[in-house]
Formats: C-alpha cells, sequence, structure tokens
C-alpha cells in the first residue's frame, strides 16, 4: 500500500475537528516548588487551520505542545483532555504514542542547529522518519527524501541529501525539519518557534515553507511563538497565553483589532511598528510575568494591570465570550472595557520622556562624536591544529564610513554575519584596524597612547546584548555599577553617591544595591548594564542588541528609559540590532550592512519609507507587521539562499548572488554588477544607497 | 590527509626524543648504579665495579655527555643497553610487554565495554534508585586503592577456594600446575587470569561508567534526540541510535588511549598478582638503579601514548563526519 492510501485511510474530512483540547493542566516540580506550567487550556482545531499561541517565557506555550506530542518528562502530570480524530492521546503508552508522533503529529521546533543529529546525513533522518511508520523498502523512502527536500526547497536535492547537518546553514537545517515533519503527511503541525533562531529574510522563507507544507499536506498548523507579527502573518485563529492560563482567545481579527484582556491590549501597544515613525514614547506593561510556582489567587495579571480592582486579587476570571461566539475573554472587567473602549493609549499610556534639547540644533551643526572612515578589518582564516597555516581572509568589515553626531542615535542593522558587530569590536578596541581610520571625539584610535587610551574609554561605553552573560553573579549590584569607576580612580564617597544616582536614573531601586543579578528580571538586569555604561558619564553608548534578549512587554521599558537618557544625558547612540521594527521606533539615522559594506544609509523614515537598495527592500519586506490586514495584503520580496560566507564574497556587487533586481537585469548590466563595486550614491537629503541600478 | 598525518607523526617523534633525552639525563644522573655494588661483602673492588659499570655504559666517571652519546648511538641501532647486573633492556621489553597486554587487554576491553553500557544505561535513569546506587558503587571503586581491591578480592578467592575444597583461583603468576588433559595449559591460563582481569574490570568500568554517564546525560538532553522522538522512534530506539551514538565519539578518544597504553601495564594490579609485566618492571628499574631500563620503560610508555594519539585522531574522524569532512 502507497503511503498515500495509507493516509487517506486515517485522513477525516478537511474542516472537521481534527485535534480537540479541554481543560488541559500541566504541572512539573521542580526545586522552587510546583510548577503548574498550564492551567486550563482548550481548544479545537480544524484541518487547513493555525492556530497562533502567543505568550512571553514562561507562559506555558511550549509546555503545552510537549505534552501534546507527549514528550513531556515523565515527572510531569497532565490532566483534561487531547483527542486526536476523537481518540484520546492522554493516558497512551509510550510505544501508542510513538506510532502517533512524526505520523499524525509532527513537530517543528525552534532552534535548528541543534535538532538534528550531526552524524548522520540528511537523507538517513528523514528516511528514518519515514521508515519509523510505514514499511517500505529503502530505494522508495530515500525517494521520497529526496522529493520532500525538493519541496521545501533545498537546491539540488539529489546530492544534498546525502549531507551532514552541518553542511547546511540554519534556515537550510530548519527547512529539513520541515521536510522530516511533513514527511508523513501529518494532521497536526506543531512549530515551537520555527523562526526564532533565524535571520530575517530567511525567516521569511522559512515561514513560505512552511505554508508550502500546510497546503501541501492540509495539515492544521499550531504556531508558538512570542512574535505579534509572525502571528498575524500566519494565523487564522489565536490563543493568548499569560502565566500558563489562555487569557483571551478569538479569531486573529478580534485578537489584533478588538482586544479586550488588558494583558493583550498592553503586548499589542507596546511593541514598536515597522510601518510607523516614532510617535514618542511606547506605552509601558509595567512589571514582568510573574513566575508560575506559587501563584497567588486571583487574576496573575494583577500586579501589572491599571485597573484590577478587589475581585480580581481574590477570583481569577474565566474565559467568557466577548459577544462574539468565536473570542473569548478572562477578564472581571470584559464589560467596562468594552462599553468603553478602552485601548492601551488609556490602559497604558505612554510616559513623559526628557525631551532632547540638542535634537533642535540642525544635525550639521552638531560636533561628531564618531567618525569612521574606510574601516576594513579583515581576519586571516587558519587551518590545522599544530601546523596553523592561511588559506584565505574574512573580510569582516570591508571598508565602511560612517559619522555619529551629538545626541543622536545611528542604527545599525544587518543579518548575522553581515559584520555589524566586528564593527562594534572594532570601535570599542579603540586601536588600529586592518585599513581605515577610527575617530573618537577627534582623537584618531591608532595614534593613541595607553593612558589616552583609557582616559578616551570614559567618553565610549558598551551595553550588550544577554543582560544574564555581561553581569558577574557572583557580585552585588553595588559592585557592578562601581567597578568602571573604582577603575577610573574615583573616591569611594563619590562612588557611593553615584551608584545610588545612578540607580534612580535607570528606574531601579537605590535600596537594591546590595542585591545580587539572580535577584532581577531580564529587563532590570539590563537598566543595570545600562548603569555600569552610564557610570563614567559617556559621550558615545554603544548598544549591542540591548533589547533583542527580552520579553516583548518588557523591551517598551528599556526602549523608553534609553531615549530618556539620551534626552537627559544628550548621549550619542551607536545601536546595533538585527530588529528593525526597533530601529525605526528609537533611531535618527540607519545603517544597513552586507558583508561588511554598507548598502545604504540615512535618515530613518526616508530609508524606511522609500528603501533604494533592493537588500533595504528586502530586509524590510521580509519582516512582518503585528497587523493582519496588512498583512494579507503584503507582497513580500522572498531572497533566495543564504548570506554567502565573508571568506568567499561574490565580486562587484556582494549582493549580487541573492538579488531579485540582478535577476531581471540584461547581460551588458549584469556584467557591471559582477565588475563594478557599487559606490554610495546621493538619493536624498540624507540618503545614500549602493547599488548601480537604484532609481 | 597523508600528508598531514605525516608531520603530525614527525612532530610526535620529535617531541619524543626530547623527552626520553630528558629522562636519560635525569636517570643518568640520580639513579646511580654504583650504590648497588657499595654493600656487597665483600667488598668489590672499585676497578671490577668501574669495569662493569663502563661495559654497560652506566660510568659516573665517563663524561655524562660520552655516555650520552653512546647510549644515543645505541639505541638508533636498536639496542636500550643493559642493566647494571648485565640483563638486556631489549630482551626484558620484548617479553614483559606481551604479558602485560595477555593480562590487560581482555579485562580492559570488558570493562570499557561494561563502563559504556553501565553509564548509558544509568543516564537514562538519572536520579533513581538504580542510578544512584550505581554512582554510589562506582565512586566507592574509584576512591578504594588498586591494592585495597586486589587483596580483598584475593582475600574472598581463597576463601572460595578453601571453603569450596577446590582450586577454582589461582592468583601467583600468569601459570601453575598444568594437568595432563588437552588444552590444560589454555584453563591453567584462565584460572590464573580470571582474578586480575576480574580486578581490571571493575577498575576500569568504574571509571569509565563516570565518564559515560555524564557525555550521555549532555546527549540525552539534546535537541536532536526530541526530534528523534517527534518522529516516532520508541525511547530506546531513540536513545540507543541518537543519545549513544553522538556521546560515544568523546569515548572513542579515551578508548584509543586506553588500548594503546595497555602495553605499559597496571602496575598494581600486575604486583599483586605477580605478573612480571612492564608495569612491574618500571617500578622493579628505578629499584635496582637500572637506568637504561627506566629510560626505556619511558621511551616505550611515550610511544604507546603517542600511538593512542594517533589511534584516537583515527577513531574520532571514523566517528564524527563533522571531522571527518572539514
Amino acid at each position: 500500500m502507497t503511503i498515500e492510501n495509507q493516509v487517506k485511510q486515517r485522513r477525516t474530512q478537511a474542516g472537521q475537528t481534527v485535534l480537540s483540547v479541554s481543560d488541559l493542566h500541566v504541572t512539573f516540580p521542580s526545586e522552587g516548588g510546583l510548577v503548574r506550567a498550564v492551567r486550563g487550556l482548550s481548544f479545537d482545531l480544524a484541518a487547513g487551520e493555525t492556530l497562533g499561541i502567543v505568550g512571553e517565557s514562561g507562559s506555558g506555550k511550549s509546555v503545552t505542545s510537549l505534552a501534546v506530542m507527549g514528550l513531556h518528562p515523565s515527572t510531569t502530570r497532565i490532566s483534561g483532555s487531547i483527542k486526536l480524530h476523537g481518540q484520546e492521546l492522554l493516558g497512551q503508552t509510550d510505544s501508542e504514542m510513538s506510532q502517533i508522533r512524526g505520523r499524525d503529529l509532527a513537530m517543528v521546533f525552534q532552534d535548528p542547529l541543534s535538532a538534528l543529529t550531526p552524524v548522520y546525513t540528511i537523507g538517513d533522518q528523514i528516511v528514518e522518519a519515514i521508515q519509523a511508520h510505514y514499511d517500505i523498502g529503502k530505494a522508495k523512502a530515500w525517494n521520497r527524501a529526496v522529493e520532500l527536500l525538493d519541496l521545501v526547497g533545498i537546491p539540488d536535492p539529489k546530492t544534498r541529501v546525502r549531507s551532514f547537518p552541518f553542511e547546511f546553514s540554519g534556515g537550510m537545517r530548519q527547512r529539513v525539519m520541515i521536510a522530516m515533519a511533513i514527511a508523513n503527511d501529518p494532521d497536526v503541525i506543531i512549530a515551537d518557534e520555527p523562526t526564532t533562531a533565524l535571520d530575517v529574510t530567511i525567516q521569511a522563507q522559512v515561514l513560505e515553507v512552511l505554508k508550502t507544507a500546510q497546503r501541501e499536506t492540509g495539515a492544521a498548523v499550531i504556531m508558538i511563538t512570542h512574535d505579534l507579527g509572525v502571528v498575524a502573518n500566519m494565523s487564522d485563529r489565536v490563543i493568548v497565553m499569560y502565566a500558563g492560563r489562555p487569557v483571551e482567545a478569538g479569531s486573529v481579527d478580534d485578537i489584533f483589532y478588538r482586544p479586550r484582556m488588558p494583558y493583550t491590549i498592553g503586548l499589542l501597544g507596546t511593541v514598536p511598528r515597522l510601518d510607523e515613525a516614532n510617535r514618542g514614547a511606547l506605552p509601558v506593561l509595567e512589571g514582568n510575568p510573574p513566575t508560575v510556582v506559587d501563584l497567588p489567587a486571583g487574576c496573575p495579571f494583577v500586579p501589572r494591570c491599571p485597573i484590577a480592582t478587589e475581585e480580581c486579587s481574590s477570583v481569577e476570571p474565566v474565559l467568557t465570550d466577548a459577544g462574539d461566539p468565536n473570542h473569548w475573554v478572562a477578564c472581571h472587567h470584559l464589560d467596562e472595557i468594552k462599553a468603553k473602549g478602552l485601548d492601551h493609549s488609556v490602559l497604558f499610556p505612554a510616559p513623559e520622556l526628557a525631551e532632547r534639547e540638542l535634537a533642535e540644533i540642525p544635525r550639521g551643526e552638531r560636533p561628531v562624536v564618531l567618525e569612521l572612515r574606510d574601516l576594513k578589518r579583515h581576519f586571516p582564516l587558519m587551518k590545522g591544529a599544530i601546523y596553523r597555516r592561511q588559506i584565505g581572509t574574512v573580510y569582516a568589515v570591508d571598508g565602511i564610513d560612517l559619522d555619529l553626531r551629538e545626541s543622536e542615535t545611528l542604527g545599525l542593522v544587518g543579518e548575522s554575519g553581515c559584520g555589524k558587530s566586528t564593527t562594534l569590536l572594532e570601535i570599542l578596541n579603540l586601536g588600529r584596524p586592518t585599513t581605515g581610520t577610527i575617530t573618537v571625539l577627534g582623537k584618531d584610535t591608532s595614534r593613541l597612547g595607553r593612558a589616552e587610551r583609557k582616559k578616551l574609554r570614559r567618553d565610549l561605553q558598551v551595553v550588550f546584548q544577554d543582560p544574564m552573560a555581561s553581569l558577574d553573579p557572583r557580585m552585588p549590584v553595588f559592585d557592578i555599577i562601581a567597578e568602571p569607576m573604582s577603575v577610573h580612580g574615583y573616591s569611594k564617597s563619590e562612588i557611593e553617591i553615584r551608584v545610588r544616582e545612578l540607580l534612580e536614573l535607570v528606574g531601579l531601586e537605590p535600596g537594591h544595591a546590595e542585591r545580587y543579578p539572580q535577584h532581577f528580571s531580564g529587563g532590570q538586569r539590563q537598566r543595570i548594564g545600562i548603569a555600569r555604561a552610564l557610570s563614567l558619564e559617556p559621550k558615545v553608548m554603544v548598544l549591542d542588541e540591548p533589547v533583542s534578549a527580552l520579553d516583548v512587554s518588557i523591551q517598551a521599558g528599556v526602549i523608553n528609559l534609553l531615549e530618556d537618557l539620551q534626552g537627559k544625558l544628550g548621549l550619542a547612540y551607536l545601536f546595533v540590532a538585527h530588529d528593525l521594527a526597533v530601529i525605526r521606533h528609537i533611531a535618527d539615522r540607519v545603517a544597513v550592512m552586507y558583508l561588511g559594506k554598507i548598502v545604504e544609509i540615512g535618515d530613518v523614515d526616508e530609508v524606511y519609507n522609500d528603501p533604494k537598495h533592493p537588500y533595504t527592500q528586502a530586509l524590510l519586506s521580509a519582516i512582518p507587521i503585528p497587523d493582519p490586514k496588512t498583512e494579507r495584503t503584503r507582497q513580500r520580496i522572498v531572497l533566495s539562499g543564504d548570506l554567502p560566507g565573508p571568506a568567499d564574497p561574490p565580486s562587484g556587487c556582494k549582493f549580487r548572488t541573492r538579488c531579485f533586481r540582478y535577476a531581471t537585469l540584461g547581460e551588458g548590466d549584469r556584467a557591471r554588477c559582477r565588475d563594478e563595486v557599487p559606490q554610495l550614491t546621493v538619493h536624498g537629503a540624507d540618503h545614500r544607497a549602493a547599488c548601480h541600478f537604484a532609481d | 590527509m597523508l600528508r598531514y598525518i605525516g608531520k603530525r607523526l614527525l612532530n610526535y617523534l620529535v617531541l619524543l626524543y626530547v623527552a626520553v633525552s630528558l629522562t636519560w639525563i635525569l636517570a643518568a644522573t640520580q639513579l646511580n648504579p654504583r650504590g648497588l655494588f657499595a654493600l656487597r661483602q665483600p667488598p668489590v673492588p672499585e676497578s671490577t665495579i668501574d669495569a662493569q659499570l663502563s661495559l654497560y655504559n652506566l660510568n659516573d666517571k665517563v663524561p655524562l655527555a660520552e655516555r650520552y652519546w653512546t647510549w644515543l648511538v645505541g639505541v638508533l641501532q636498536g639496542n636500550w643497553g643493559y642493566s647494571p647486573l648485565g640483563v638486556s633492556v631489549n630482551d626484558e621489553i620484548s617479553s614483559r610487554m606481551w604479558v602485560s597486554l595477555r593480562l590487560l587487554l581482555i579485562g580492559t576491553i570488558i570493562g570499557i565495554v561494561v563502563g559504556v553500557a553501565i553509564g548509558a544505561w544509568t543516564a537514562t535513569r538519572q536520579y533513581r534508585i538504580s542510578d544512584r546506587m550505581l554512582t554510589f558503587l562506582s565512586l566507592l571503586i574509584i576512591s578504594t586503592p588498586a591494592f585495597v581491591i586486589g587483596h580483598l578480592t584475593q582475600i574472598g578467592a581463597t576463601w572460595f577456594n578453601n571453603s569450596t575444597g577446590t582450586r577454582t583461583f589461582e592468583f601467583i603468576g600468569e601459570s601453575g600446575d598444568v594437568g595432563g588433559y588437552p588444552l590444560a595449559w589454555l584453563v591453567d591460563r584462565a584460572q590464573h587470569l580470571l582474578l586480575p582481569t576480574l580486578v581490571l574490570i571493575v577498575l576500569g568500568a568504574a571509571s569509565m561508567s563516570r565518564i559515560q554517564r555524564n557525555l550521555m546525560l549532555d546527549s540525552l538532553g539534546a535537541d536532536y534526540v526530541r526530534t528523534a522522538r517527534a518522529k516516532g522512534l520508541p525511547q530506546r530506539r531513540a536513545v540507543m541510535k541518537h543519545a549513544l551514538r553522538t556521546a560515544l565519539i568523546p569515548t572513542g578518544t579515551y578508548v584509543a588511549f586506553s588500548v594503546a597504553t595497555m602495553f605499559v601495564g597496571a602496575t598494581f594490579t600486575e604486583r599483586i598478582f605477580n605478573f612480571p609485566g612492564i608495569g612491574q618492571y618500571s617500578i622493579d628499574t628505578i629499584t635496582y638503579r637500572d637506568v637504561n631500563g627506566v629510560v626505556a620503560v619511558t621511551a616505550f610508555a611515550g610511544v604507546c601514548v603517542l600511538v593512542g594519539a594517533v589511534l584516537s585522531d583515527i577513531l574520532v574522524a571514523i566517528l564524527d563526519p563533522r571531522v571527518r569532512l572539514q
């Protein structure tokens, strides 16, 4: 019997419910006590439908996916009901579940780099997925593997099927994971943050592949993510989870245009938008998501809710329908919110931020604080353990020019491997680059002596991406913030006063100075990192992805803080991020990097509204916007392929191998892209792009 | 690839030459073979001692550099010299290495296999009673000195022999009374091997199981095992095929070294069970101020370690496609 026939035998008709979860509770023990990770989740899933489950870390969304798959640890207690085609899955033995897993229920995990076994070929692993369920011959299974790789868009699948995972990029590996998930034509595909670890242009590709896979198999998809843009792009229906509880459920339009639960309202309001210019401070959802150990009675959102009453702290609200049988909200104040039409501007008003006085002065008249001229950083590519030899050069940063003026923010964006981190490190190093010059506050860094360099470091400080890793866990916060000052010879009494000032400045309790980093949440830790960077009163701050490790509802607070500090202290920011929406909100100017080169630079609004370089266009188009209607009508430019290695960049224009415009050019024009390196040319008052054919 | 291995070997040879030369200098200046004759009764005349020492290139009255040159020329011709009493070092090593190998081959290999199995199994049962018991047991064995375990098993074996009135366990030397029946020599050898092999298995398995348990725990928690489970593989198959297979890569290095260093012997086990192997020889050469013997044992151990390094490179390349293909 062929796979198709076997599949048809068990497949129910489209439109009917394939998966039905009701009153799911998941509890597991931890050192702190019982973790009630999911409390009372119910949903029905129809064939071909996509359900988005949205929530921040600790909301219980990933635990749910493992519970449905039956892949939770054995200490986990699950109650409620999970029915697939009416068949109860809870209580099945592991061998019974093994027959269902991978055949009817398939899963795509978050991190494609570690999700494939490194020692087996891609083909072996896909074939294994097929043969685990269907007794078809080896040759047939291998043919099917090649077909699947072709379907998910792996070029040259016949050869690549024999490759090992390490020979594939992250995006390609995620395609393989999808191929494996759809190998047996599943009824339900659970995708748990499938694109979180990927770059935006790769994310766009993978989401397209997921849609193709869904079309081919007719499967229902559960899309678990924290990215509201991805939800708007992919889902038909959405469940918002908070502290293990579903707090709002409805169609994607209900959730995005008529949110009723204050948490949903706040979450949607705090996200900076790619398609909107900065309109002042972001609304802030104060506080942090609660830990789900020892939850107090009542609604878990109470500590952060502006309209909480006594009833909210004593009785946990249940999901009730919000006037529409498909829209469910868990809030005691549903009627009030609906009647008054409360939205985030009312519930979570944006705070007042300090005005940037210097911003009134035209940019050209403000002093330049940081200048890069033809900056290059090349690394030798070495091989061999004992006899090391150079086999090539990595062109990490390959000639960039930038200038940053007082009291402004320059965003540096690009995908991983484009050289933005190397650029930062070169600047922070205050040394001599491979070629070119770095000028900080008028001083050429390659000519500095030791003492001068140390002195200059005071004016140039950094905030790192990971607030967990960048604070020494064995130092109290006071010592962390005081350390730069003692290195630079501040007196003890001075430090004492300043640390308290700084804590207050970044919105932390000065009384908490004796606590250790582990006592603070991610957002608070990032504030500590900012306080440390500010301790020496720098003029330039380098921010390396300062909000990307934070939960969505926490990001806004840190972004507001950075803007506020800029207004108060007249700081200049060099802000590196991969999240283009954050850059649009916070930056005055933006520089887009590709393979060590700046391909487009200029005023944020000019670049975002009218991108000239095809890479910028693709990048902006790849990012999903948290607005379902916009998402439905958007035409995406999906770039083909992956970023070429910086050790062997293409000649001429480095982007041409992935450029959609290049593909439409005549042979003469193509030759120009191949042979001639495009220079930045002027396209507006403050807008330059490096493309031969940017019209 | 061949050129790479060739270069690596050349590098190892230089390293070995330096190490062995330093050992020779240390042994030649510190061991003082002349002292062997000092307490003889009646006293040996100095001229006789000089003659005997000079004969074996051990005379401290000859300049160090000259002795070193003589030694080096000998080594390059394949002669590692003689003990102060005139026993050929070459003969000793060549017979003893096989004794060590016979003693250790079975014990080491079974020890590794048992250790890997126990380690992998306990990892899948982390924090359960079986895991805790085996963890306790292996830590107990690791922290007990080898000679204590050796003697304890001997006491147990003696008790067993006495209470059953048989001579099931033999534990002195490699062979004893050989019976008259066919293949009696084999049975005799096996009887003598039984107890030391048991000790080696227990010691090897105890430490290997700790290493393997940790490696296995890492790979059990790996995402790809979860992927394998999500594909529909039952727990057992996912663990065997995906977790164990990757957890064996680092083990390959360890195995390569233990197989190569097997020739060097297990000093305590050899001593307790009186197997005249290399391990015992290394102690004896120091005790009897046998400069050439000490140097030869060092060189031999060095060669074994280097062979182990090459073996582990090859083994890891076989086990890990990432190494093989890059």
